[in-house]
């Protein structure tokens, strides 16, 4: 793969900024010389026909949801509309500075506010953050609520989080930063919170625990009441990891099943696009008990007009430089107002539908650990196939099916997982293709497993070998090496 | 509904196939308590066209985008070539997500390694991450990085940082139970080293700081034992500043949206994150890396996750998990765009906008500069009468100015933050002069 550096480095280029204006003086007149840079940056200077042509040439070595089905568990990777990234562009969104006076922001405050009120009406919560922005950003801003509550109750002892094993890595890295100690709660036979384990963990030492609703198995948790009931009785809070909400939107809130802080992924359940790993969105809702620890600024309406709220004297403070990701709560908006209340529950419906419908036809083939209803993602594991196949095969070997391989080796709680979750923007026939294609593979892998071994065969790269990144990590150009060579 | 699209007919044999005779069935496992908790939103679905309209209504409710722009305080209204949102426009990159299959990934991590010797050719360092959520987050997790390499629980920050990057600094301190000791300004307006603490973890400036001033960095390092030197910078700056890399800095972050990102009301942003090879292990984030594949070609993976949080759980350097690649991705085309010598120049404009600005206000009865030292693109003048009154003035008259708020934190009163880029013209300038009572 060749990069800019490796392109000729110059061209004809200029032309993007006006000649000054005002009249010039040597810049050693302005700047103290020693403060000025001597040596140019080794950045090429290219002309924009090469620019255009490099990242196009680069774009088709990706493959998006516009390519085709995209069964990452726990990512929730559904259709992007069209219409929200137009949106997301209008100028009068994009030209207003953060800095500019709430009252010349009418528009945008309005948006967050009303996004906020949704929100807050989704998760059956009273309080709406839309600092966060990322999922594991809203679980550390969750995490400093819990402290924050914590002190203010004079219980400095708590600092223990419980975890169920199943859970995504995020959150014990979240529950760390903020300063906790991690323990793990076993998942019973049925692939749930162990309440036995549960009620052993519990003490006063516990400040909450962490869930996934429904876990990453995609199994409902059906004693949540009981798991939160026994949390809130040990004076502990409870925090939802939304990841999965894709399961039951239109249908239930976190609220009504004891959380206490719950974090929306607007990049996964609410159609913003992942962007190859961002900018996402990751806004909490909270019980009252929380409401007066959430970040400032808050946006409030006041009389008609939004401002922003500075006054929460027990507030965490802040957990991003303004208001979180404003675009990208512009996409969420424009699909929740698209979808009203009936589109809600359509699209936990079919997404529901779409993993039962691929658990049944896939268990005939592959393992399938936890043999239940599911709800919108599912895992199997690759175990005896074949021998000396392994998950990453089967998943490298889905790539030459023009497909994108499901989530693999997590959780960690299956062995040689494969997490898939289709959700509901997926048809019937791309659904059987994908039955299909993981059908034949297990085929492939009994009598031609050199086919999957070596897999892929038709990806711009063949196998890539990580532990030479990991090993002696090359993390920028070699310039050197070009020079010698 | 337009999204989903399976036929009644296919609902059915779909249910058939799993055995159900009805949707709700899939839904039995829900406790009866929680679904008769439920209550609806009240939301009416409306058609894309309604939305649009809806949408648009509410962008033209922002009348920030008609004013003149002269607010920065880390975030500018820089010029944004048209190649870069054509990029960010492929679907392709748009649509994906973070390349954990790097063979179906070459363009993202392609351009996450370009991005990585983008920053480090910027900032003079060895390595750098592909991108954290924003400036203020990224300094936040230089801080936590210097504190797992020192561990003294301490850390000594200017005053001199952009009040809601110190807000977010301190929300992150206090959680991991940090003690943030300020050090304070000189009248020039760069940061007082003389007194530091010998104790702590890291020392942490920013510069241009927020008062516009350039911080010299020559012989901190030297200055501050052997704490971690983090410095938070403007990245098109250093189209003409010293690389902090340099000056044995060991960390820099800084708001990469300067670099081919609208304003958007703040978010979403870009964090830079760069530091120096033997801090590799301890940098937060993700990384792409060259290798090989099964033939030998070259390509690139996610490389050092040992540090991350799906593999290592709590042990990890850092929690980030989705960033800000696509941000990123329009950063690395915007710098490909321009060049070393557009960099070079549209930095130079900046300079020289500012500066002939500030010279025309210097000329202004009444008006004058509490700090002496050499600025960028951004400055503090201090306005006779009430800033508030002016400021409001100001607004009235079609420029927008950061409130004089903002430097009241500093002890800064009647002071107006006045930042200029490549998109003022002389006239907008010379009008702006005459707003504030001097000829034009």
């Amino acid at each position: 793969m060749k990069t800019i550096f490796d392109r000729p480095p110059r061209e004809g280029v200029g032309g993007l900024f006006p000649e000054p204006d005002v009249p010039t003086r040597d810049l050693e007149d302005l700047i103290d010389r020693t403060l000025l840079r001597v040596d140019s940056p080794r950045i090429p200077n290219l002309s924009e026909p090469t620019v255009a042509r490099h990242y196009t040439a680069l774009s088709k070595l990706n493959y998006g949801v516009d390519d085709g089905l995209y069964p990452l568990g726990s990512c929730t990777m559904k259709h992007n509309p069209k219409v929200n990234e137009d949106l997301s562009r209008l100028p009068g969104l994009t030209g207003v500075h953060p800095h500019a006076d709430a009252g010349l922001a009418q528009g945008t405050l309005a948006l967050l506010y009303e996004l906020s009120e949704l929100l807050g009406g989704i998760a059956g919560l009273p309080g709406v953050s839309l600092q966060p922005v990322a999922g594991a950003h809203g679980e550390l801003t969750g995490m400093f609520l819990f402290k924050r509550y914590f002190e203010g109750r004079a219980e400095p002892a708590r600092r223990r989080i419980l975890l169920p094993d199943s859970a995504h890595g995020t959150n014990p890295a979240s529950a760390a930063v903020a300063g906790f100690s991690v323990t793990e709660i076993p998942s019973n036979d049925a692939g749930m919170v162990d309440l036995a384990a549960l009620d052993a963990a519990l003490d006063e030492t516990v400040a909450g625990i962490m869930l996934t609703v429904p876990n990453t198995l995609g199994i409902f948790e059906e004693g949540i009441l009981e798991v939160t009931g026994k949390v809130h009785a040990a004076g502990g809070l409870c925090y939802f990891d939304g990841a999965n909400l894709n399961a039951f939107l239109g249908r239930a809130r976190p609220g009504d099943m004891g959380a206490d802080v719950f974090h929306f992924n607007l990049h996964k359940t609410l159609s913003t696009p992942h962007g190859g790993g961002g900018p996402g969105s990751g806004p909490i809702a909270v019980s009252d008990a929380l409401v007066d620890f959430l970040p400032v600024p808050s946006i409030e309406r006041d009389d008609g007009r939004y401002v922003l709220g500075w006054d929460r004297p027990r507030s965490i403070g802040s957990v991003h430089s303004f208001y979180g990701n404003v675009l990208v709560a512009v996409k969420a908006y424009a699909y929740l107002l698209q979808l009203g209340d009936e589109g809600l529950r359509a699209v936990s419906e079919d997404a529901v539908l779409n993993a039962n419908y691929l658990q049944e036809r896939l268990k005939r083939t592959y393992v399938l650990p936890y043999d239940r209803l599911c709800k919108h993602e599912f895992v199997l594991s690759g175990k005896g196939l074949a021998e000396g196949i392994s998950t990453l095969d089967v998943a490298k070997r889905l790539i030459d099916y023009g497909l994108h391989p499901p989530t693999i080796y997590f959780p960690l709680i299956v062995r040689e997982a494969l997490m898939i979750e289709p959700t509901e923007t997926e048809g019937k026939e791309d659904l059987d293709r994908f039955v299909d294609a993981m059908e034949r593979i297990a085929a492939e892998a009994r009598e031609r497993p050199e086919l999957l071994r070596e897999a892929p065969h038709r990806a711009p790269v063949r196998r890539l070998d990580q532990t030479r990144a990991a090993r002696d990590p090359v993390l920028t150009y070699p310039f050197d090496e070009r020079a010698e060579g | 509904m337009r999204y989903l699209p399976h036929s009644a007919a296919d609902r059915r044999e779909m249910l058939a196939a799993i055995g159900l005779s009805s949707v709700d069935e899939l839904f039995a496992d829900i406790p009866r308590a929680v679904s008769e908790a439920f209550r609806l939103l009240g939301l009416s679905p409306r058609s894309e066209q309604e939305v649009v309209a809806e949408l648009t209504g509410l962008a033209a409710r922002n009348r920030a985008p008609e004013k003149i722009c002269f607010a920065g305080g880390g975030i500018y209204d820089h010029y944004v070539p048209s190649l870069v949102g054509h990029v960010l426009s492929r679907s392709e990159f748009y649509t994906a997500y973070t390349p954990y299959q790097p063979e179906v990934s070459q363009g993202t991590l392609t351009a996450m390694f370009e991005f990585q010797t983008l920053v480090c050719e910027l900032t003079g360092m060895d390595a750098a991450n592909a991108s954290l959520y924003d400036g203020a987050t990224a300094l936040a997790e230089a801080v936590l990085m210097a504190e797992r390499v020192r561990s003294r629980g301490r850390v000594a920050v200017a005053r001199s940082l952009f009040a809601n990057v110190r807000r977010v600094l301190d929300t992150y301190c206090w959680a991991s139970g940090i003690e943030v000791v300020e050090v304070p300004h000189l009248p020039s307006g760069r940061c007082d080293l003389s007194d530091v603490p010998e104790d702590v973890s890291a020392v942490v400036l920013q510069s241009p700081n927020a008062f516009g001033v350039i911080e010299s960095l020559e012989g901190v390092k030297d200055r501050i034992g052997d704490a971690l030197l983090v410095v938070s910078v403007h990245p098109i700056s250093l189209g003409v500043l010293a690389p902090p890399g340099e000056f044995g800095t060991d960390a820099v972050v800084g708001e990469g949206q300067p670099l081919g990102l609208p304003m958007s009301f703040g978010g979403p942003l870009l964090g830079l994150f760069a530091t120096r090879k033997e801090h590799l292990r301890q940098m937060p984030g993700r990384v792409s890396g060259r290798t090989v594949d099964a033939e030998g070609k070259t390509g690139y993976t996610m490389a050092a996750q040992t540090r991350e949080q799906h593999i290592r759980r709590e042990r990890a350097t850092s929690n980030i998990c989705t960033n800000s690649a696509l941000c990123a991705l329009a950063a690395t085309a915007y710098v490909a765009s321009v060049g070393a010598d557009g960099l070079r120049r549209v930095a130079e404009l900046n300079v020289e906008k500012a500066h002939y600005l500030a010279d025309r206000i210097a000329g202004i009865d009444g008006f004058d500069f509490p700090f002496s030292g050499p600025f960028f693109n951004e400055f503090v003048v201090r306005v006779p009468g009430d800033a508030n009154d002016l400021h409001r003035e100001l607004l009235e008259a079609g420029y927008l100015v950061e409130s004089p708020d903002s430097l009241r934190v500093y002890g800064v009163e009647n002071g107006l933050r006045v930042a200029v880029t490549e998109r003022r013209t002389r006239k907008e300038l010379d009008r702006l002069v005459e707003a504030l009572g001097g000829s034009r």
